[in-house]
This record gives structure tokens, C-alpha cells and sequence, in this order.
């Protein structure tokens, strides 16, 4: 397929939280969880979103943030968007009988597309779902037809007051799970693959980097010279052991390395 | 590395490459990790993303677009500007293959500055691009004028100390042989030829263009017989050596450059049809088709298409 965006059309919004929303487009892309789209509006910019649901309808679920999210959530249904992918890896499910995903944030976004797969393939899952406060969580109603859901909230305001990380390591005292999946901030999936490495049990985790072609080409998403649209976005943890630039370096869209933390605040 | 019966060593500009293949500027050469990664993977030599006077975040996307025919781009020369890319350096030292810094400057004096600064760093080759289409006011007009062009060359060349000096050269202009013959007479050690074809694609159902951009460069497939017809020419009527890149996808495209007149070959839009393994893959083509030729040498082929 060619890598130029395709226009389709908003078939559904569906409003998740405040600042979220899962926008239902009206096309169908073969797309395996974990991978993601380049999402284009026309005079504004593009960028990418990870697929959150594959089928019966396409969808990603955004939150506003800044320009093109902003713009994005000006778009009502019937209203048309540019999409190229999908692109990158996605998740290794081979082989996988019980798995605990953890998702921190909108990074709920491939877990839901993970969780769902996993659910027909009848794989046990349990989800621990975390943001920072209720008007960050989204998408538990699909999460709970997937499996066992546990919600964490960093004040408290809905679910479990606390961290991801915390719920994840009460759970495995007397758990065990073939896999651990993980997409979030990456401080909190350094710490989730710090607790599985600890137990013994294999991880993955999807990481963002600033991103323009989304094949490999222009270098803008290298992290330690892996490319994070093709290589990744989904890395195990003997590979993000690697990565000496994990929760440490990113790159702005000028190509200046910038610490994470600058890179997250939007300082680039 | 596959290098078998043939000879694929090349000299180019004083350089040694261990193969013909170099990556270009602006295709994976965001940083180290990648350049390092990349002559892992076979590259004879690699180019730096082209780097600026000052920080520049580039155009926002599209950026980057691509049909099985040909790329289509106009990334805006992103750049962490020259003072700001002192890790990169860092990690480059020590290295174990050339490398090609590219540089671009809003005027004919600031090229001097940057590459000044750029070459207290050492790169084994300075490569001067006088050519991206993309961006206003930058490198235009400065490609297309061959007393400019000279100008610039000349500029960099009294501050370059031992670094080889190279022009790359746009191909959107009448007086591409005039601007390689000036760069020549102004003391260019090497060019480089071709950077991308001026171009525009619209988005039929957006009724829009598809870069944010509007205009940007085609690279690829389709614009080989530009590359092949610019480095002929450039060939008949220069004598210095010339990094010949444009549509390279295999090994055959690679010796077709060659024997129009190119020293060594550049690879870029071809990492997005056969991934970083296009360097490896096109080196055993070369070499293949070689053996079949009972051709020795890689360098036998410079310029073989000309009587
Ligand atoms: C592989 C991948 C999958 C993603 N999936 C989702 C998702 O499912 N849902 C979601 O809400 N967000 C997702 N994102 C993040 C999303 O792309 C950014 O939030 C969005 O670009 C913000 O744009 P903005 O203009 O609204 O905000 P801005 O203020 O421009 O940016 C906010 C932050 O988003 C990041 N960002 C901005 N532009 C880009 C870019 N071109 N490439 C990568 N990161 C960028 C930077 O960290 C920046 O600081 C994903 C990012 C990547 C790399
Ligand atoms: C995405 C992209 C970015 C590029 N950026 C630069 C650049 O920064 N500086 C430059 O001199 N050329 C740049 N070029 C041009 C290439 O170096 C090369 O001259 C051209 O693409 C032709 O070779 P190809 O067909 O093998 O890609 C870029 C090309 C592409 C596709
Ligand atoms: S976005 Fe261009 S290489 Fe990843």
C-alpha cells in the first residue's frame, strides 16, 4: 500500500472522559494491536495514534493535548480525516495463556486493541488501568468485557488511590502471568519491566518518540539507533535493556536531544 | 560483508570507502547510534543530516510521503543547529568508517561558519548542500547560480583546513554543468549529485496538497534517469569525482550511476522500500553482477558509459 494519507470519513465520537475521545472511522485496516496510524489534517499537521480498536470499526482514542489534538476534537461525525498505516510492529501474543497488561494514561489506547484480541484468542487477562485522575481514564467498559479490571488513580478520585506499579506488584505475590504488556508514560513502564524482570516473567511495552515518515526513514524517532515507528513501537525487555536512552533522551523536532522530561512537557 | 571475487574498495575525494555505498544526508542521520548503525550494516561511508546555523524544527508533517514509484518530501532542514550537537560528535569519534558532515547556511558568509565549526570535528569529508528544494530562502538560489555556488565553495575551502570539500548539486536548473564547473574552478574536492526534483502532489479527496509543505522533493525509482542523465553530464565536463545518488534501489541501479560517471554511490529513499539491510543487499547485487561481467574492479565501472 501506498505510505500517502487516505481520506475517510468520522463515522462516531465517542466521549470518553473530558479531554478523551475514541473517534470510529469509517474504513477497515488490517491492523494487529500495538501498531499505529499516521492521523492527517489537512493544513494543521499529522501525527500518530495508536489503533485502539481494529474492528468492527477502526478507532483511536486521543487525548487533547495540544494543536492537532485541539483541532481534532473541533471535528464532529461525518467529517473527514487524512490516514496512512498501519505502521510498526504491534504486540507478540504467540504462545501466551495468561497475561496482565498494564495501561497508564491514554497509552490505554493499543491495550484495548491488545486486551480485545487476547479475549478472543481466550487468553486470561487481567488490566490494571491507571491515570492520574478519573478525567484520564478511559475506555474501562471495553477493558472489563476483556477480563479482570483493576482501576488506580494517582488521587484517588476513581478506583484504587495510587500507582499502576503498586497494584502490579500486589498482584504477582501470588500470581503468575506468561507475559506482562505495558503502554504509558515510561517512567511507569521502566518501573513495570523493572517488576517483571524481578519475577521472572516476560514484558513488552510500546514506547512514543516524535515521529514523521513512520517507516524508517528519517531517523527523527531513533532511540539508541532503533528506529521506533519500524522496530518498534512495541520493544521486550532484553531489548529496552539496550536502550541506554530509555526515561532518560528523546529527541525534539529540530533532531536536538532533549531530556524526556523536556520531551513530555512539550518542549520540543 | 559479501565482498567476494570483485574489488569494491573506492577512493573518492581522497577518502577511502571500503565499498561504493554511502548513506545520504537526511535518511537516518539523526544521530550517532543510527550513523553507527548503518555502517554496521555495510554503508563504504555515511552522511550526517544536513546541519544549520541554528536550531530549526522543520516543516510540520506531512513530511514524508511515499508511492511504490517514488518519496515525496519536504522535511524543512530540521537541524539542532551547529553549536547544539556536541554529543553527537562526541560519539562519533573513534570510528571505524567516513564520515560525510553536510552543512547548509542562509547566506554565502554563514556557510563559512558553519563549516568552520564543523570541521574542528573532524568529519572526513565536508559536503556543502548548495541544493534543498524545500525550504525559502535557503540553498536555492544558491545551487542554481554558478558564481554563488563558487563563491560558497571558495568560502568553506579556507576554513575546511584538511577536510575534503564536496558541492551537492539540485538538478532543478538549466545550469547544472555550470554550477558543477564552478565549484570545481572554486577548489571542490568532489560532487554530489543529485538532490531531489522539485514536486507537488494534491490530495484529490481533501482537495488539498499532501505535504504541509505544499511543494517538496521526489526522490526514488522515478528520478534515476534525472540522476543518471546529471551525472553524465557532470562527468563529460568535470574532473573531479562525483558521489552520484537518485532512484538507487539495487545493485544494477547502482552500477548504472557509476558508469554515467559516479566515484560512489548515495542510498536513501531506498531504506524505505528495503529497510537499513538495502546497503548489504546491494553491495552482494553489485558484486554480482560483477562476477557474472568478470569485472575485478568497482572502480573499472566509473564512467564506462562514456566513449
Ligand atoms: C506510536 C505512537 C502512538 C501514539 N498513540 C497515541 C494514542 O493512541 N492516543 C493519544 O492520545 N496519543 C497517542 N500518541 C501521542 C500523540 O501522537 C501526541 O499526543 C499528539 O501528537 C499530540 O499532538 P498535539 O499537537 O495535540 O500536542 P503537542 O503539544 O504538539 O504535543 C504534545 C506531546 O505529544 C508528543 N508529540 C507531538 N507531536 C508528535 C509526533 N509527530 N510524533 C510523536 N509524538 C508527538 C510530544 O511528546 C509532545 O510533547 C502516540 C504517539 C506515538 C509516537
Ligand atoms: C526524507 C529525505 C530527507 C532529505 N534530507 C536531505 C538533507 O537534509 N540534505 C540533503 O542534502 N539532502 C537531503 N535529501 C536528499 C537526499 O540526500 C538525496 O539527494 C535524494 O533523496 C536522492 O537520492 P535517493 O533517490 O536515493 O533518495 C533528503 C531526501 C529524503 C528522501
Ligand atoms: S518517524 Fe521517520 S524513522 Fe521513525
Amino acid at each position: 500500500m501506498s505510505d500517502i494519507p487516505k481520506m475517510v470519513e468520522i463515522k462516531r465520537i465517542q466521549k470518553e472522559t473530558k479531554n478523551i475521545r475514541t473517534f470510529f472511522l469509517d474504513t477497515a485496516i488490517n491492523s494487529a494491536p500495538g501498531q499505529f496510524l499516521m492521523a492527517w489534517l489537512p493544513g494543521i499537521d499529522e501525527k500518530p495514534f495508536g489503533v485502539s480498536f481494529k474492528a468492527p470499526e477502526l478507532g483511536i482514542t486521543v487525548e487533547q493535548k495540544g494543536k492537532f489534538t485541539e483541532e481534532l476534537f473541533f471535528l464532529k461525525e461525518g467529517d473527514k480525516i487524512g490516514i496512512r498505516g498501519p505502521y510498526g510492529n504491534g504486540f507478540d501474543t504467540e504462545g501466551v495463556k495468561t497475561a496482565c497488561l498494564v495501561a497508564g494514561g491514554v497509552g490505554v489506547a493499543p491495550i484495548n486493541a491488545l486486551a480485545i484480541e487476547l479475549k478472543q484468542k481466550g487468553v486470561e487477562v487481567k488490566i490494571i488501568l491507571g491515570a492520574r485522575s478519573q478525567d484520564h481514564l478511559s475506555l474501562s467498559e471495553s477493558l472489563l468485557q476483556c477480563g479482570e479490571l483493576y482501576i488506580t488513580t494517582d488521587d484517588g478520585s476513581m478506583g484504587e488511590k495510587g500507582f499502576t506499579t503498586n497494584k502490579l506488584r500486589a498482584l504477582l505475590k501470588d500470581e503468575k502471568f506468561d507475559k506482562i504488556y505495558t503502554c504509558g508514560p515510561e517512567v511507569m513502564m521502566i518501573e513495570v519491566m523493572k517488576i517483571a524482570d524481578s519475577n521472572g516473567i516476560e514484558m513488552e511495552a510500546s514506547l512514543e518518540r516524535y515521529m514523521r515518515c513512520g517507516t524508517g526513514v528519517c531517523g527523527a524517532c531513533s532511540i539508541n539507533g532503533i528506529m521506533v515507528c519500524k522496530d518498534g513501537p512495541v520493544f521486550n525487555s532484553g531489548q529496552l535493556k539496550k536502550l541506554t536512552e530509555l526515561g532518560k533522551w528523546a529527541r525534539s523536532k529540530s533532531g536536538k536531544k532533549v531530556t524526556l522530561d523536556d520531551y513530555c512537557r512539550g518542549k520540543c | 560483508m559479501v565482498e567476494k571475487l570483485a574489488e569494491l574498495k573506492v577512493d573518492y575525494a581522497g577518502v577511502k570507502f571500503r565499498n561504493p555505498t554511502v548513506l545520504v544526508s537526511g535518511v537516518l542521520g539523526t544521530d550517532a547510534a543510527t550513523l553507527k548503525m548503518v555502517a554496521k550494516r555495510g554503508a563504504g561511508a555515511v552522511t550526517m543530516k544536513s546541519i544549520g546555523p541554528e536550531e530549526r524544527a522543520g516543516h510540520n508533517n506531512p513530511t514524508i510521503v511515499a508511492t511504490e514509484h517514488f518519496m515525496h518530501n519536504a522535511v524543512g532542514l530540521p537541524t539542532p543547529g551547529y553549536k547544539n550537537l556536541g554529543d553527537k560528535w562526541e560519539a562519533l569519534k573513534g570510528r571505524d568508517f567516513p564520515l560525510i558532515a553536510s552543512v547548509f547556511a542562509r547566506s554565502v558568509e554563514e556557510h563559512a561558519v558553519v563549516a568552520e565549526e564543523v570541521a574542528s570535528h573532524k568529519p572526513d569529508l565536508i559536503e556543502i548542500n548548495l541544493s534543498c528544494p524545500n525550504v525559502k530562502g535557503l540553498g536555492h538560489a544558491f545551487g542554481t547560480d554558478p558564481e554563488v555556488a563558487g563563491k560558497i565553495v571558495e568560502g568553506v575551502k579556507k576554513v575546511s583546513g584538511k577536510v575534503p570539500v564536496i558541492a551537492k548539486l539540485t538538478p532543478n536548473t538549466h545550469r547544472l554543468v555550470e554550477v558543477g564547473k564552478a565549484c570545481e574552478e572554486a577548489g571542490a574536492d568532489g560532487l554530489v549529485a543529485i538532490n531531489t526534483l522539485g514536486g507537488m502532489m494534491i490530495n484529490i479527496d481533501a482537495r488539498r496538497p499532501v505535504l504541509h509543505n505544499k511543494f517538496g522533493g521526489v526522490s526514488g525509482p522515478a528520478i534515476k534517469p534525472v540522476a543518471v542523465k546529471s551525472i553524465y553530464q557532470l562527468y563529460a565536463n568535470c574532473k573531479i569525482p562525483i558521489l552520484g545518488m537518485g532512484g538507487i534501489i539495487n545493485g544494477e541501479d547502482a552500477i548504472e550511476l557509476m558508469m554515467a560517471g559516479a566515484s560512489a554511490v548515495g542510498i536513501g529513499t531506498a531504506v524505505h522500500y528495503r529497510g537499513i539491510e538495502v546497503f548489504e543487499l546491494v553491495i552482494k547485487e553489485m558484486n554480482d553482477w560483477m562476477d557474472k561481467n568478470n569485472v575485478k574492479k568497482v572502480s573499472e565501472l566509473v564512467g564506462a558509459a562514456h566513449e
